[in-house]
Formats: C-alpha cells, structure tokens, sequence
C-alpha cells in the first residue's frame, strides 16, 4: 500500500467539502476516495452540481479539503503551507479550463510563458520553452496572436499549452470542450490523447459529453458528491495502474 | 507587466494620476514661490551694505506696532560719542510729501540724513555728489533724487543744478542716485534725500526715526549693539531701544518665510494626500475588475506576495509616473512665474526629490491595502468569479 501510494499521482482518502452558504451548509462532496496512477488517463462524468468541479479545484490544490486526506505526486498536501501549495500548483499540476482563462492583451507567447515567470525562469528561456509549447499544440503560427485575435479552439489549445509549459505531472481539465464546437473539441482532445500518450502525463477531465469521455481508458461517475461508478474497479485497479505507471516511470 | 497594466485602462489611470500630478506640482510651485521670496528679501537685506545695525526706540518685534520716538539729533551726537567713531553713525527721518517740478508732481518719500549714509549703507550714485557735512551743518536746501523720481520729474533733462519744490520749499538738486529696486515692496527709487537738519525744519519737527551704525567687521556688531543699547537705555531710564542687525533681520525674516514655505507646502501636501486616496480607490476596484486574472495567477503558480508585489508596483508606477509629470509642470510653472510675473519662484532640488519621494512613498502606502486584498484572494473563488 505505501509503496504504491507513493506511486500514484494522485490519492485521495475520503475527501469531504462543505461551502458554508448563508448558514446553510452545502455539502459538494461527501467522500470521495480514488487513485490516479501516473500517464492515466480519466474522465470525471455526472450531473451538473454534482460537485466535479468541487473535486478538480481540490484535486489541484486550488482549495483545501473540510476533511480527508490527499496526496499529490506522493507528498502529503495538507502539511503544505500557502507558499508550498503555490509551488505544487506551478510545478506539478497544469490547469485547464472550460473558459480558457487568458489574459487578454497579451500574446499567446507570454500566456504560455506565465507559469514560469513564478519560477524564476529568465526571459530567454521563457521564450524558448513558450515557443516549443506553442509548436507542441500546432500553433508555431501564432505566437504573437493575442486572444481577441484567436477562435475559440486556437485558445483552448494555447491554454493548454500554458498547462504544460511547466512539465507537470497531472493535467486537470475542468470540461476543457464545453465552449467549442465539434471539430475544435475533437482537436482539443486529440492534443491531449497525444500528450497522454507521448510524455506520459496524467490527464484528469471532466466532460459531459460521451465521445470525449470515449477518449479516457477510465471513467469516474460522480453524483451527489459521491462516486457512484469507477471503471476501474471493474477492470481492476492494480492492472490498470501497473500499466500506466510502469509506461510513466 | 506593471505598465501594461496601466495601458489597459489609459483613461482611468490618466484620471488616477491627475490627482497626484495636481498634489506634486502644488509643492513643487508653492515650495519654489515661498522660497524665491525668502531669497528675494535676503538679498535685499544684504544688498543695503555690511555690518548694520538699526537703533530704533521701542520694542522691535514681527507685527508690533511702531513706537513714538523720542530720538533727537543730540542723542545721535551721545551714539557718535559712544561709537568712537563719528562717520560711521548716521540718521533718519522719514516723511512721506508732495515733490513739484513746474506742472509735474510726485509723492515720494523724503529721507532727512547726512553725509555719512554713504559709509555704512551701499547707495551709488548716478550724477551729481552725495550729501555733504556742510549741507547738514548750515541747512542748505539741497537735494539727492532717487532714479525713479528723477525720471518722472525731469525726463530726459539733467537734474543735477535744477530747482524742485518739497512741500512748497524749493530746493535744489545735487545729485541723483543709481536705480537700486525696492526693499521689502518699498521702491528706494521713489527717495528724496535732504539734510536732517532741513528736514526737521520743513517738518517742524526735532525729533529723528533712527539712527544706523556702521561695524568695522562681523565680529563688532554684537558688542557694539549692546554699547548702543545699554548707552541709550543709561541716558533715558525706563525707556525701550532695539538694536537689530541684518544677521537677526535676516535671521527673522527668515523664519517667518520658512514658516510660511512650510504652511504651503503642507497645504499642498493635502491635495497629494488626496491624490493618494484615489489611487488606492482605482486599485481597490482594478483588483475586484481583476479577480479572474488573479485567480488563475494563482492556479499558475503565483504566490501571494507575488500577486500584492504585482498590484503594489502597478500603484507605486502610477503615483510615480504622476509625480514625475507633476514636477516637470511644477518646475516648467515655476520657471513660467519666474519668467512673466513679478513674484520670484525659485526651484529647489529638494523640493523635487521630497515630491518624487513622497509620491512614491503615497503609492506603497495606499496600494498596500488593495495589493493585500488581491494577495489574500481564494483562487477558487476568484476563478469562478465573472
Ligand atoms: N463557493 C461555493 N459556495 C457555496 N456552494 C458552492 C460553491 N461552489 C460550489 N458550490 C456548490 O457545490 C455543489 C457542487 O458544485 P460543483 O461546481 O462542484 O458542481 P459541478 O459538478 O462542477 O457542476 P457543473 O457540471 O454544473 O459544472 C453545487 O451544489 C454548488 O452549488
Ligand atoms: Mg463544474
């Protein structure tokens, strides 16, 4: 058990979240558990408020949980300080996000070279690594392009590019489709299915639809902010996982 | 980043920063102005002569009103004595009459004196000789015109030998005196010089305004200011003399302008203090229009003090900017005043560095509150914010 769980890439023990609203407690997620081994690839599906956004911001260390426990790449994230947290977020996690979250105004080379400016990486260096991302994403083209000046696909794809700029160990992808048509979203996912494939990062996504859900080898069904389906259980989670981390180390 | 920022919203922070432009160039030209002025007079001081010293009856204070005096001509004799040296004392008194040339007429300041002005004040002349002892001894009704009175009694015509009338005497003229300016507002100009002795019989009057002592040197002046007084009081018990020098003139003078600089500059510093205000209000709502950025900084990887560093150099950028802007018009106002107007603006390095500095300094102190919100902002909720 420790062996592997210093394995995964992400553990988490009976993660609880209640938001306090007016008085009135709302609990968005009542017990989650799961493992996500390294270079797997999955997809969270359940009703809208189900609490899968809930589990993505807490999975990336955006939010702490009310209780429960969560590792991520092996270290223990509630014995980590604010600071820590900001550094895990920037090192081993990438984001991406339904509405792309750019900054407007600014060229999709400096987006992309955003995550790094928190790590002390010289102006140089940024650029390099920046451009290299922007070409990984087919988008060599438009470097100098700001946002306004971007379709919707050509954004998403900068996002994640910004996502993994920074080399992470887990890319969470919080319905990276939901603002794009079909086409656009089948190039979205073919980016990460390759991605997934090519440098063995895990890829966490939620979705509502069924194709790009089709892309994950695992999926995880959320209601009521519970689990209610792991195919991986299924399929059983030692094999699965034994693949996938073997692949990745 | 910090500049890029500020692009964005051109508008609103060219509004932000007029506050702080408006608050810099009020110290820079309030500071420039009370400082010309102090400079002004302190030359005029210095430029009466060296080693004065002024014995009035009275008290002589800032604001107090004048003394009656009780001086005569036999008391200056007494000072001449105390002095030791008779040529370096000399007298004034003072009246302000109607001066006549034929049709032409002036109101000017007549000034009874003798012929040893010259030793202790600075008063060259234009044409003609100065006052004599022999004008004083015998009451001859001679006078020493002033540049501006000359000009306007007598034109282009040469004075010197010509008759003009003092309060219906005619007098002659001897001299005239080079143009010298004013002191303390007072055109010196606009003098009519005649032997005290003429003047106590025009006025009908025997006593005198004061009298000026002359030191050899710096070091004199105190001793032989305390002689003056001390003799002085010796010879009139119970009564009041001052003796000032030019050092404590300027020395007073000089801290009442102080004082009246530093009142102006804090009045100015107001209108920065309220220029600040507004900077901290334009942070406060750019950080709130902000909040997704600063949310998905965070998801990046920025630390707190990384985002308050991020919004503290916006604000300090903005008042900066301002300040700077605000000292090249302060400076290019005070050199304009300096230029087209009467009153002297004179523009001092500290001035600009202190409103450089406190510019800056108002940019930390009310960034710091809207910087520390956007530091302490919970990702979550900020990226979800619309
Ligand atoms: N900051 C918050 N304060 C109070 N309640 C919240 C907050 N965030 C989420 N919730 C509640 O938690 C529950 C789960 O929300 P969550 O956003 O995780 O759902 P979701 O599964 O992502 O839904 P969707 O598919 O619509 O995005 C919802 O009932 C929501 O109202
Ligand atoms: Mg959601």
């Amino acid at each position: 058990m420790t062996a592997a769980a210093s394995d995964a890439a992400l553990e988490a023990v009976d993660l609880t979240r209640r938001y306090q609203l007016d008085g009135v407690a709302v609990e968005a997620l009542r017990g989650v558990s799961l493992r996500i081994g390294r270079g797997e690839f999955v997809a969270i599906i359940g009703p809208s408020g189900s609490g899968k956004s809930t589990l993505m911001h807490l999975l990336g260390c955006l939010d702490r949980p009310t209780s429960g426990r969560l590792r991520v790449n092996g270290v223990e994230m509630s014995q980590l300080s604010d600071t820590q947290l900001a550094e895990l977020r920037n090192k081993t996690i990438g984001f991406v996000f339904q509405s792309f979250h750019l900054l407007a105004r600014t060229t999709a080379l400096e987006n992309v070279a955003l995550p790094l400016v928190y790590r002390g990486v010289g102006k140089a260096e940024r650029r390099t690594r920046a451009r290299a991302a922007l070409e990984a994403v087919g988008l060599g083209h438009r470097m100098e392009h700001r946002p306004s000046q971007m379709s919707g696909g050509e954004q998403q794809r900068v996002a994640i590019a910004r996502a993994l700029v920074g080399e992470p160990k887990v890319l969470l992808a919080d319905e990276p489709t939901g603002n794009l048509d079909t086409r656009n979203g089948a190039e979205v996912m073919a980016i990460l299915d390759r991605l997934n494939s090519d440098s063995g990062v895990a890829v966490v996504l939620v979705t509502h639809e069924p194709e790009v859900a089709g892309h994950a080898r695992r999926q995880i069904h959320v209601r009521d902010g519970l689990i209610e389906l792991d195919t991986a259980d299924r399929t059983g989670t030692g094999e699965t996982e034994q693949r996938d981390g073997g692949g990745a180390g | 980043m910090a500049l890029e920022a500020l692009r964005v919203n051109r508008m609103r922070s060219v509004l932000t920063m007029f506050g702080v432009v408006i608050g810099v160039l009020a110290v820079v030209i309030l500071v420039a102005v009370g400082t010309g002025a102090k400079d002004a007079v302190e030359k005029e001081i210095s430029g009466l002569g060296t080693n004065i010293i002024l014995v009035v009856p009275g008290r002589l204070t800032v604001g107090a009103a004048p003394t009656q005096s009780k001086l005569n001509l036999a008391d200056v004799a007494y000072v001449r004595r105390v002095v030791g040296d008779p040529a370096k004392v000399t007298v004034s008194l003072q009246s302000g009459e109607t001066v006549r040339v034929g049709g032409t007429e002036a109101f000017v300041t007549v000034v009874g004196t003798d012929q040893n002005l010259t030793n202790i004040f600075d008063r060259p002349l234009d044409k003609g000789r100065h006052l004599s002892g022999t004008d004083v001894d015998t009451r001859r009704r001679v006078a020493v015109l002033g540049s501006e009175v000359a000009d306007k009694l007598f034109g282009d015509l040469d004075p010197i030998g010509r008759q003009l009338t003092i309060s219906g005497a005619r007098f002659r003229v001897v001299g005239v005196y080079a143009k010298i300016g004013q002191t303390f507002g007072v055109s010196r100009d606009q003098e009519v010089h005649i032997p005290v002795t003429t003047a106590q019989r025009l006025l009908g009057i025997a006593r005198v305004n004061g009298i000026a002592v002359g030191a050899s040197g710096p070091d004199e002046i105190g001793p032989l200011q305390s002689r003056v007084v001390a003799a002085l009081t010796d010879r009139y018990p119970g009564e009041k003399f001052s003796a000032v020098t030019q050092t404590q003139l300027l020395g007073t003078i000089g801290s009442v302008l102080g004082m009246l600089t530093g009142v102006l500059a804090a009045i100015a510093g107001i209108s920065l203090l309220v220029g600040g205000v507004g900077v901290s209000n334009i942070m406060l709502v750019s950080v709130r229009e902000r909040t997704r950025e600063i949310g998905l900084r965070k998801a990046l990887g920025a630390r707190q003090r990384d985002v308050l560093t991020q919004f503290l150099i916006e604000a300090v950028l903005l008042t900066t900017i301002g300040g700077v802007i605000g000292i090249l018009l302060g400076v290019g106002g005070a050199l304009a005043i300096q230029a087209l107007t009467p009153v002297p603006a004179s523009v001092t390095w500290w001035s600009v560095a202190l409103a450089f500095g406190v510019s800056a300094a108002v940019g930390v102190f009310f960034g710091v509150a809207p910087a520390r919100r956007a530091g302490r902002l919970d990702p979550v909720i900020a990226l979800r914010a619309e």
